[in-house]
């Protein structure tokens, strides 16, 4: 299949009278990995919220080619739609393996068993902990198992919140490149960075959000050598 | 001439007339109530007695509820020991029903107090469970003990004796009860007005706000809670005198439920909702009572069935209750401003360049994680200092550090020559420190004068009790003209009236900086003030704080928009991973690679990723 | 003293837990509630009462009032259900949301109508009793809570004091100022050794800590059971995965209601129960609650039947002064918390 898979157009979310996304677009192709990237306070969180949901919006949602408006957070979810948030909102009084079991809830009727086997490979540190709690795994295992958790709603389209926040380089680069992994397998991504080099390595596409609005975009591979990007995130 | 003293006279110059429509309204209203008493045929005047003391009660509630967000279903409770206490003095012991009001507000505010300092400090739900079980247990024991008349109650009772006459008739006892409410609600307004009436509408904000300004939320809490359990006593004491005799049953925690109904139907925000609220419901019990058993062919309270929807209704449909819909047909009063007596002394500023905050080795633990990882940077007196680093970096955590919201694990932090790491928010900000908030924490419902009046409440002292009887007003005087003098600072002087739920984001955020400003501190924290402003906003703010630059005051300012930044401070102190990563002018740090890569991210070459 | 008298002691002692383990029951109710919708459930002593009195009415042969209530409850949810429907431009869904909520409103009308005669045999009548109470708790959750999803804890809560003046006065209108006791499901005594202990005392226990073990495995052990768990440990999270928090907030009235019509049923042999009983009952469960801090289901349990034993032996010793011992008992518990309770300031973010 080709084509978008999720395409956003005019989208505009307001916190009381204060305008957090002034009419953002932008389309993810099947298959891709498209990151937003931005400074903190950009929007890219109210993006992701927007788009999954999680907070009212107004301006064009297409998710395989439907439109999202008056389809609730939990059908979305059922229908592949999986985020994994900033603040990664894991069940953390809760074993590794309920966090995991849990994600399948949206498709508890089917049988779920392999992709349990499949997220354990990917990432065999949960394997390990599986029966500790999740509160107690360390940040870049609760990312993890934030990601594990998504992709056991088998998603067609994962949203990844910033995964490097609070990480050490080197877990940033695990991450990063598992998300690689999961596109090369088929998945599409649509990623949220400030961590904009090591985002803009793993993308097809990128978009840079600035106030709300989307400033530049195209190839990842163009913007990354773009100066105006350094400008617009150390200052002109 | 200072550049707001223009300004505060003109503001004086403006007052609204002694007599505005307003007052009109409510003197012609205040005759009618007063001629009532002696209009209204003898059972009506009951009637009114008891929706004057239920006023009364329900005037605590909202107190309690509407303005600090905490309740309380065992105010019944709390009319019930001042009805017994003087029906207790006055039958037993043949004393003076003037001494048994005093005793009641006692021993009412001492159990507040107990009930207070044990639920008050954990969350808000707490304080209304202890309140029902606190209200069973009274009711029990009213209705078990022999002394108290047990469930048939105490007889006999005095009547009020005013200059030798003894209040036996309905008509001369509503005359008391008239006073005692008028009474009441002046208090309650004056309270509300006032510097304390202030930090407690503020308490709602959460605890990190209202400490910021040095209010401590704790003892706010008990105080009010006992204030508002004392009016109980006094409607007890009231009813007491007017029935002449008591029993459990007015008393009980179901009767207690009751009053909050009155407040939140009437309007949990207004002293004038709960008036509304007191009759409406007194009314339509009366005339429940009579329909409803006639209907249902039955005997029972069914009223209580229509009064639960009414409340459920209330709180899906119009949560302010229903006075805000009259409220918004009756002409509203402009804040007058008063004449300045006395100024509050101001603070001794540092010279410039002297040591004004020093951080040593700070370390802040959660658990396993250390959020800020000894880190040491100094802020001298004059200076712009920027504190940046990428999201997650532990800029928050030195934030909270330094304003006394998260004490250190351990490190060192002086500020204004004294050590400040175990410090409590109140106590730093006692010292010179004031601060804004990343997510705006204003009054909405109140004018932009009175939140900026807010940021002097630690130069002020009055107390509560001084509040309710406006024995304040110099201070109060003295803190409407820093106010003014600070709006006009910072160039918000002409919506000085207006409400601060009406400005935008960019107007609100400077509106916080004017409120930190009336502190009179010798550090300003700034936290993302920048954060959700539109460019033409972020300009505005950038002018402001260039503005206070040039004028000598010093900031440290956490902030992500980098072209504020880098074209206001000083220096900047940039975070990474909990660590200071570095330190230096903006021209360096925008130069330094560690600080690229920590922004930019790591480089993740294709041999990476392979 | 009088009480630890051997031949009194073990019977106030079997007494207290037998009362203790239905607070106990709705301990855990109160705290599954709170947990997983915020909501300090205040009415939850009126379905006690509901099981009681609708037992008791089946026994009698007549229809129970709770038909009446549950009509009422299921004619305004579904109408409030089909607005929000036709509002949303869904319209047909509106008309089915209200001929569905007639036709069962109907059937269930005949079927109680020709069922309640009958005097079936006890068990079957605890089935009906079960099947009217129970569905009350997510009707009143849609009419009442739903509309309120996002307020404060304290809005919930005057909401729900309001419901249980509403609940009590209803009661007064379906089921009459009378009050009622239940046949006990056993009769005759159990010898152990030198304490007689009736058995239906046991079976109370016996049942109470069955379903707290089924209430166990349900949480432990199935995925919807977790998923309740998971909304109380972290909304956002939980709407993630597909939950969603009206689905959560239906299933916990549900079991609420469900426990509390079994609890009516436990303790109505041994309590006269009126159209008012509940307040007083509900409260000693919420006591449990409190001394589990509203979180904890173990100390909540354990509170419970502490309550329960304090009051056997103080409406033995003192008993004129019972209910404002156990009232009173709060003060030191929330002292205690008070004390346990670190006080950390909410995080600005």
């Amino acid at each position: 299949m080709s084509g978008n898979l999720l395409e956003v157009s005019d989208l505009h979310t307001r916190y009381g009278r204060v305008e957090a996304l002034s009419g953002v677009s932008l389309s993810v192709p099947q298959g891709h990995i498209v990151s937003v990237i931005g400074a903190n306070g950009a929007g890219k969180t109210t993006l992701m919220n927007s788009v999954m949901g999680l907070l009212p919006s107004q301006g064009t949602v297409l998710y395989g080619g439907e439109p999202m408006h008056n389809v609730p957070l939990e059908a979305r979810v059922a229908r592949g739609m999986c985020l994994v948030p900033e603040r990664r909102d894991l069940f953390a009084s809760m074993s590794v393996q309920d966090n995991l079991t849990l994600g399948a809830y949206s498709r508890r009727r089917e049988s779920w068993k392999a992709d349990l086997d499949d997220v354990y490979r990917r990432f065999p540190r949960l394997l390990e902990r599986r029966t500790q709690l999740a509160g107690t795994l360390s940040g870049g295992e609760q990312q993890m198992l934030a990601i594990g958790r998504a992709l056991m709603g088998k998603p067609k389209l994962l949203l990844l919140d910033e995964p490097s926040l609070g990480l050490a380089p080197l877990i940033v680069r695990d991450i990063l490149l598992m998300v690689k992994h999961l596109r090369d397998d088929g998945l599409t991504v649509l990623l949220v960075e400030q961590n904009a080099r090591a985002s803009l390595a793993i993308s097809d596409e990128a978009y840079v959000l600035e106030t709300g609005a989307v400033k530049m975009s195209g190839p990842a591979a163009e913007l990354i050598r773009n100066p105006e990007l350094t400008a617009s995130y150390l200052g002109g | 001439m200072f550049p707001g003293e223009r300004m505060i006279r003109q503001a004086i110059a403006t007052n609204p007339p002694r007599f505005t429509p307003r007052v009109l309204l409510g003197a012609g209203l205040a005759l009618l109530v007063l001629a009532l008493p002696l209009l209204l045929p003898l059972f009506k005047v009951t009637v009114m007695t008891n929706i004057m003391i239920f006023a009364i009660v329900a005037i605590g509630l909202v107190l309690l509820t509407g303005v600090v967000g905490l309740t309380s279903f065992g105010h019944a409770a709390f009319m019930g020991v001042g009805a017994y206490t003087t029906a207790v003095l006055t039958t037993h012991y043949h004393l003076s029903p003037w001494l048994g009001l005093p005793a009641g507000l006692l021993v009412t505010g001492l159990i507040a107090w107990f009930l207070g300092v044990v639920t008050l400090r954990m969350s808000g739900h707490y304080l209304p469970l202890a309140t029902i079980a606190w209200g069973m247990s009274l009711f029990y024991t009213f209705g078990n003990t022999p002394a108290l008349g047990g469930f048939t109650g105490l007889t006999d009772i005095p009547p009020v004796t005013v200059l030798g006459t003894a209040l036996t008739s309905p008509r001369q006892y509503a005359y008391l009860s008239l006073l005692c409410l008028v009474v009441v609600m002046l208090l309650t307004a004056f309270l509300l007005q006032s510097r304390v009436g202030r930090a407690l509408r503020a308490l709602r904000g959460g605890p990190v706000v209202a400490e910021a300004f040095g209010v401590n939320n704790f003892r706010m809490k008990v105080e009010v809670f006992m204030i508002s359990a004392m009016y109980a006593s006094l409607a007890g004491w009231l009813y007491a005198h007017s029935q002449r005799f008591v029993n459990p049953t007015p008393f009980s925690v179901h009767e207690g439920i009751n009053y909050l109904f009155m407040a939140v139907v009437g309007g949990i925000n207004y002293i004038l909702g709960a008036v509304f609220g007191a009759a409406l419901i007194t009314q339509l019990r009366e005339w429940l009572q009579d329909l409803l058993p006639k209907l249902l062919h039955a005997q029972g309270s069914f009223e209580i069935i229509v009064f639960g929807i009414l409340v459920i209704l209330t709180l899906q449909f119009a949560r302010r209750g229903l006075w805000p819909l009259i409220e918004r047909f009756l002409p509203q009063d402009r804040l007058r401003i008063l004449p300045q007596q006395s100024a509050f002394p101001e603070r001794a500023k540092p010279a410039p360049g002297t040591p004004l905050l020093s951080v040593r080795s700070a370390l802040k633990q959660f658990g396993g994680l250390k959020a800020v990882n000894d880190v040491s940077f100094d802020l001298n007196a004059g200076e712009i200092l920027g504190l940046i680093g990428p999201n997650g970096a532990g800029k928050s955590t030195m934030f909270n550090l330094i304003t006394g919201v998260n004490p250190a694990t351990s490190g060192q932090i002086t500020f204004a020559g004294q050590e400040i790491g175990k410090a409590g928010a109140g106590a730093i900000h006692r010292l010179g420190l004031a601060r804004t908030f990343q997510h705006v924490h204003l009054l909405p419902d109140l004018t932009l004068l009175e939140n900026t009046m807010l940021g002097g409440y630690a130069r002020a002292k009055a107390g509560m009790v001084q509040s309710m009887l406006h024995l304040e007003r110099a201070e109060e005087a003295a803190l409407q003209h820093e106010a003014l003098r600070q709006l006009e600072r910072v160039g918000l002087a002409a919506q000085a009236f207006e409400l601060a739920g009406n400005l935008a984001l960019g107007q609100q955020r400077i509106l916080e900086v004017a409120r930190a400003l009336v502190a009179d501190p010798t550090l300003l924290l700034l936290d993302e003030p920048a954060a959700g402003l539109r460019y033409g906003e972020k300009q505005e703010l950038s002018a402001l704080l260039k503005r206070l630059r040039d004028e000598g005051v010093t900031i440290l300012i956490v902030e992500h928009d980098m072209d504020l930044v880098m074209n206001l401070v000083d220096r900047l102190v940039v975070m990474n991973y909990g660590q200071k990563l570095a330190e230096g002018t903006p021209a360096e740090i925008r130069q330094n690679g560690a600080v690229r890569e920590a922004y930019l991210g790591v480089d993740m070459t294709e041999d990476g990723a392979a | 003293m009088q009480i630890f008298d051997p031949s009194i002691f073990p019977v106030l002692f079997a007494d207290g837990l037998t009362n203790g383990a239905v607070y106990a029951l709705l301990a855990l109710a109160l705290v599954l509630v709170f947990s997983v919708t915020r909501v300090i459930f205040i009415p939850i002593g009126e379905f006690v009462v509901f099981g009681t009195l609708t037992l008791a009415a089946l026994q009698s042969g007549k229809v129970p009032g709770t038909l009446g209530l549950l009509l009422v409850l299921l004619g305004v949810a579904a109408i409030m259900q089909a607005f929000g429907q036709f509002r949303a431009g869904q319209s047909s869904r509106g008309l089915t949301t209200l001929v569905g909520g007639a036709v069962i409103g109907a059937v269930l009308w005949f079927a109680i109508g020709a069922l309640a005669p009958m005097k079936l045999p006890l068990l079957l009548q605890s089935l009906i009793t079960l099947l009217l109470v129970a569905p009350l708790g997510p009707l009143i959750y849609r009419v009442v809570y739903q509309p309120l999803q996002n307020a404060t804890v304290l809005v919930l809560l005057i909401a729900s004091v309001a419901l249980h003046m509403v609940l009590s006065g209803l009661a007064l209108v379906f089921f009459g100022p009378e009050g009622s006791r239940t046949p006990p499901f056993l009769s005759g005594d159990l010898k152990l050794g030198q304490v007689t202990v009736s058995q239906q005392s046991l079976l109370v226990i016996l049942a109470s800590a069955m379903l707290m073990m089924g209430l166990f495995f349900f949480f432990e052990r199935t995925m919807i059971g977790k998923a309740l768990r998971a909304t109380a440990v972290n909304r956002v999270g939980a709407r993630l995965v597909g939950i969603s928090p009206t689905a959560s907030g239906t299933l916990t009235f549900l079991l609420a209601a469900l426990i509390g019509g079994v609890s009516g049923m436990l303790i109505g042999p041994s309590v006269a129960m009126g159209y008012d009983s509940g307040f007083l009952i509900g409260l000693k469960g919420f006591i449990g609650a409190i001394i589990g801090g509203l979180v904890s289901f173990p100390l909540a349990a354990g509170g419970a039947v502490l309550v329960g034993l304090i009051e056997s032996f103080a409406s033995f010793s003192l008993s004129a002064w019972k209910e404002v011992i156990v009232f009173t008992l709060i003060l030191p518990v929330l002292l205690w918390r008070s004390l346990i309770t670190k006080h950390i300031p909410e995080d600005e973010e």
